[in-house]
């Protein structure tokens, strides 16, 4: 690689570097910009002119300055040490940067991804001698104490293993020695690298078939997402998304959770930094840090590492995937993603198509949330992984006809509408139960142990959406001729919607035992909010005033059943016992 | 070092853009100084660069210049702002230059004006309530330092007095610590502008402020640079001097439509509304340089202003702006002709901040339930309004009635008060239990039952008689 191709510069705009004497070099390779040697790759050739995105500020450069190929695609390091970190948009860890350079970011910096000096104890798991081929898992590393991540074979490598041993190794060293068939050797170490924009093989891909459990009762009862299934949030500012995005990464069942915050606020992902270290993980007991990657490209840093931003968060958790974890990947905002692509294409002075946006914004779209999914890994042991994507969306104006929510609605199966009238009633999170949709609510039955609790926990679901939906409509009535004209039952129905609403899917993310609550817990909310909903129909066909049963105090309990911990949930099956009681006391008062 | 070069090969003048030719050695996003005939200066900045073509934006405007007798000094540096301590009282101009009969500036260093990104890792989070004594800003919506919050206003509605209230009561809690003032002027009115001057000048605190003024009638290109210097004197006083600083820039609206303009006559693809595709980008680098750093003792706290043409939340500016601020503060019109100031429009504006600044030791344990159930009930008030006009206030239940009574009262007492009028956070949550003690407990089910036992005004009496 000693003759690396030298270019120089003929054209500076913003973001977009256009370089002479480039021939000879190929679309997405990297290459280094300048004096500053700043980091740049390749988005269009002629003849011998190529454009370059460039990854930083470009103030200071001009023509006639260098531009060398490195002759490799943008690719990210793979292995031990990636879990607890925290990237740029192009895989520079945020921490060390700090360490070298200060608190603002410098131009040009190169640091690797992966720490070249930390040893890490490698446990083989074959012996020398054996046959590997690509995705074969060699040995273990414990990262984190919830992950023992998985040393496998990088694609392309396969042959005789020699020379494998347990010890202490830095990413970079030999762990192992493969001969192939035709005599070459080639080295396996800790560490390998993968070109970002290309997702990785696998051998065979399954439908999703189980839920991510995320502990956000709407999310969780209404509108599911799966393990392997894409799921996306739209909405206007202040609805948020990006809570929402911060609950789910925290609560989701998964092994993994990669968080890519694309050109959004600093400090939410300082809140991030500040708060994974703290919070433990319910399943696990563990800090909350010990399973994640964050990778933060902030609005006021660079458009072109922020496009690049996605893929990085992408290509990680294919890697963990591949490993045979549950793997979800949160990226907020996409549309930040969509409006960086929108700004080289702009550059490159290509045809727009809607808003400014390329005419590939679709593909483009569609092509990342395909990279998700539940697969049969490649190499042995045989293992399945998943890979889940949450998007979010922010349209303009709340607009859901924008380019990027059409595009993302598409090919997404879970779609959690965010409505500013939910947010400005402090009704959180501000989902909306009438035009959110789950294309995996089947799955909802077998997250319960018991399957008669399972076909219970469905039709309740089921039960309730009618309620809401029974209520969307008599509110209409009451807005043209007032609530007296309603019926003792639909007065009924609209106070259970209230309080299925209030009670059940309003949730606080700030409160110490509202912010999460399992499955079990939200069977028996939900089942006692309908239970005394049955009572009540029991009641007025009995004769009783709706008003005496708006008035009972144990309404009071249900309200406030969401903060009774996990432990004490038989305090949940007890208000039931409780609102039985109640209502008896009216029969009998109507009966004397 | 490369050293100053001069041309006379300016090739054409289109709007606020300027054509050069023949030109080695430009650097983009450099700045030139360009001579007139006349032997007047006028300032510019690289775009773009093309082998020997350079795209040169004119800050004051290109009325005058002509092709032949123009000469083009490239002077190979980024715009630059001159800083040291005897910044603070000065007044400049939009391109800061100082503009007060004060004497120049010696300059202890020259920054760039257009900084770099804070690395994420280095934030400190900001979770240190401002008390600003406005009851609807600090009990609903609290300001903590480090933060962005704009102001979302409209036309002939008083964001003036309350970014001058804000500057004149705005305070960290049992602390006394360097507080400064600046404030960027984009395109606003002699007059709104010295309203704002005079008030610092009445309460001593212009020794503390920094000024950058562009007027309604000062060129309107400049306006682009005008909030980086304002920002480029924060982060000097925050991150050097250990200052906490309040920025208030006004108004953001005027500084997108330069940005536009410049953006036109590119002859660049609009975005919505003809503002160009990396509005959201390029506000970004403005409003992400409010905050804290890890071991630094100083903090930027930032209260842009924008109006939003017709009012309209979803115009580009706001939307942006909104997507990028931690909250925002939104006036509403039908509140400012009930005679409400501020009229602030409680259930849109937000603080995304608050839950982290308030609560025990920083404000007061009931703080969080209380808003929660003032936000409730108010929302709940206002559907009971909005009821009440389309079919008379007859056909509301008992229970709507109530809730309007207390939007009404809620607007009139908690949301409205004199501009001078400076309540401290304990009368701000003791006036909202006051007005909540109209419901019975079982409808305030956003507030833990210890709380109200604690704080309710009527449990409180009874306590003191027993």
């Amino acid at each position: 690689m000693a003759d690396k191709k030298v270019g120089r510069i003929v054209k500076v705009a913003g973001p977009v570097v256009v370089a002479e004497g480039m021939t000879g070099v190929r679309m997405y390779d990297v290459v280094r910009v300048g004096n500053l040697n700043i980091i740049g790759e390749i988005v269009e050739l002629r003849g011998d002119k190529a454009s370059i995105q460039v990854y930083e500020e470009t103030t200071g450069i001009g023509p006639g300055e260098p531009v060398t190929d490195t002759q490799v695609p943008l690719s990210v390091e793979l292995g031990p040490g990636l879990i607890e970190s925290i990237y740029d948009g192009i895989q520079r860890p945020l921490d060390l940067l700090m360490e070298a350079e200060g608190a603002f970011m410098s131009r040009g910096s190169l640091m690797p991804g992966l720490n070249r000096e930390k040893k890490w104890h490698f446990q083989p798991v074959i012996t020398d001698g054996t046959k590997v081929s690509p995705g074969d898992i060699i040995g273990h590393v414990q990262e984190t104490t919830l992950i023992a991540h998985k040393i496998m074979v990088p694609f392309g490598i396969s042959g005789t293993v020699h020379k494998i041993a347990e010890g202490d190794y830095t990413v970079d060293e030999t762990v192992a020695v493969c001969k192939a068939e035709d005599g070459t050797e080639n080295q396996l170490k800790l560490m390998q690298q993968w070109p970002v924009r290309n997702s990785r093989e696998v051998k065979k891909r399954l439908t999703p078939n189980s839920l991510l459990i995320t502990g956000q009762r709407v999310i969780d009862s209404f509108f599911p997402v799966s393990k392997g299934g894409t799921a996306c949030i739209p909405g206007p500012f202040g609805t948020g998304k990006t809570v929402v995005q911060h609950q789910l990464a925290k609560w989701v069942d998964a092994d993994v959770v990669v968080y890519v915050g694309c050109g959004e606020r600093g400090n939410e992902m300082t809140d991030v930094l500040t708060e994974f270290p703290e919070l433990k993980d319910p399943r696990s007991g563990e800090p909350l840090m010990k399973r994640s990657v964050l990778i933060a490209n902030t609005s006021n840093m660079p458009v072109a590492a922020r496009e690049a931003s996605v893929y990085t968060g992408i290509t990680i958790a294919e890697y963990f995937r591949d490993m045979g974890f549950t793997v979800a990947v949160m990226a907020d905002s996409t549309s930040r993603w969509a409006e960086a692509m929108r700004e080289i294409s702009t550059r490159l002075e290509e045809m727009p198509a809607e808003e400014g946006y390329p005419a590939y914004l679709a593909a483009r779209i569609a092509a990342f949330y395909e990279r998700a999914g539940r697969v049969q890994c490649i190499g042995t042991p045989e293992r399945e992984g998943t890979l889940s994507i949450i998007g979010a969306v922010s349209p303009p104006g709340g607009d859901l006809s924008d380019s990027v929510v059409q595009a993302t609605l598409h090919v997404v199966k879970v779609f959690w509408s965010l409505e500013g009238r939910l947010a400005y009633q402090r009704h959180f999170p501000a989902i909306s139960w009438l035009t959110s949709y789950s294309f995996y609510k089947d799955s909802l039955k077998d997250c319960f142990e018991d399957k008669e609790q399972g076909m219970e926990m469905e039709k309740m679901t089921v039960d309730a959406m009618g309620l809401l939906e029974q209520e969307a409509e008599l509110l209409e009535i009451v807005r043209l001729v007032g609530a007296e004209a309603l019926s003792p039952t639909d007065r009924l129905a609209l106070e259970t919607s209230r309080s299925i609403r209030e009670d059940f899917l309003h949730q606080n993310a700030f409160h110490d035992i509202d912010t999460h609550t399992s499955m079990p817990k939200q069977y028996e909310m939900l089942k006692t909010i309908l239970h005394f909903h049955k009572q009540g129909i029991v009641a007025i066909e009995a004769g009783v005033e709706t008003a005496d049963i708006f008035k009972l105090a144990v309404r009071e309990d249900i309200a406030r059943a969401k903060y009774i911990p996990q432990a004490d949930m038989s305090k949940i099956v007890d208000i039931r016992k409780t609102i039985e009681e109640q209502m008896k006391k009216l029969h009998t008062s109507v009966a004397t | 070092m490369l050293s100053i070069k001069e041309y006379q090969t300016v090739s054409s003048i289109a709007g606020p853009l300027m054509m050069v030719e023949m030109v080695d050695e430009a650097k983009y996003g450099h700045i030139v100084d360009i001579e007139l005939a006349d032997g007047s200066i006028r300032h510019g900045q690289i775009l773009q660069v093309e082998n020997d073509k350079v795209l040169v934006q004119v800050f004051e405007g290109t009325r005058g210049i002509d092709v032949e007798n123009s000469t083009v000094r490239f002077l190979a540096k980024p715009l630059e702002l001159a800083v040291s301590p005897e910044i603070l009282g000065r007044v400049f101009s939009g391109l800061g230059e100082p503009k007060d009969d004060g004497p120049p500036i010696i300059p202890d260093k020259r920054l760039d004006i257009n900084s770099k990104p804070i690395n994420p890792y280095a934030r400190n989070y900001p979770n240190e309530f401002i008390q600003t004594g406005i009851s609807s800003i600090d009990g609903l919506n609290p300001l903590v330092r480090g933060q962005k919050l704009p102001i979302f206003s409209g036309a002939g509605l008083p964001h003036d007095q309350i970014t001058a209230q804000l500057a004149r009561q705005a305070t960290v809690l049992g602390k006394a610590e360097a507080f400064a003032v600046v404030f960027a002027a984009m395109g606003i009115t002699f007059e709104a502008a010295q309203f704002f001057i005079n008030d610092l000048h009445e309460t001593g605190a212009i020794e503390r402020a920094v000024m950058f003024v562009n007027l309604a009638n000062d060129p309107a290109i400049e306006r682009i640079a005008t909030p980086r210097f304002a920002l480029t004197a924060a982060e000097y006083l925050a991150f050097e001097l250990d200052m906490h600083v309040l920025v208030i820039l006004n108004d953001m609206t005027n500084y997108c439509e330069a940005l536009r303009e410049i953006s036109a006559a590119r002859k660049e693809v609009p975005g919505r509304r003809g503002y160009p595709g990396y509005l959201y980008t390029d506000l970004a680098t403005v409003y992400e340089r409010a905050g804290r750093i890890k071991g630094k003792k100083g903090s930027i706290t930032m209260v842009p202003v924008l109006t939003m043409p017709e009012d309209d939340k979803t115009h580009p500016v706001p939307d942006l702006t909104g997507y990028i601020t931690e909250g925002q503060i939104i006036l509403s019109r039908p509140l400012h002709r009930k005679a409400i100031s501020p009229p602030v429009d409680v259930l849109p504006s937000l603080s995304r901040l608050k839950d982290k600044g308030i609560g025990e030791g920083k404000t007061r344990e009931d703080h969080a339930d209380l808003y929660n159930q003032l936000y409730a009930a108010y929302a709940r008030g206002k559907e009971a309004q909005e009821l009440a006009t389309i079919m008379g206030e007859a056909a509301l239940s008992e229970e709507d009635k109530k809730y309007m009574t207390f939007a009404d009262k809620f607007e009139a007492e908690y949301v409205s008060q004199d501009y001078y009028d400076n309540r401290s956070v304990e009368q701000t949550l003791d006036l909202g239990w006051e007005l909540l003690s109209m419901f019975d407990n079982v409808e305030l089910k956003r507030i833990d039952i210890k709380l109200i036992e604690k704080y309710m005004p009527k449990f409180r009496k009874s306590e003191r008689e027993a």
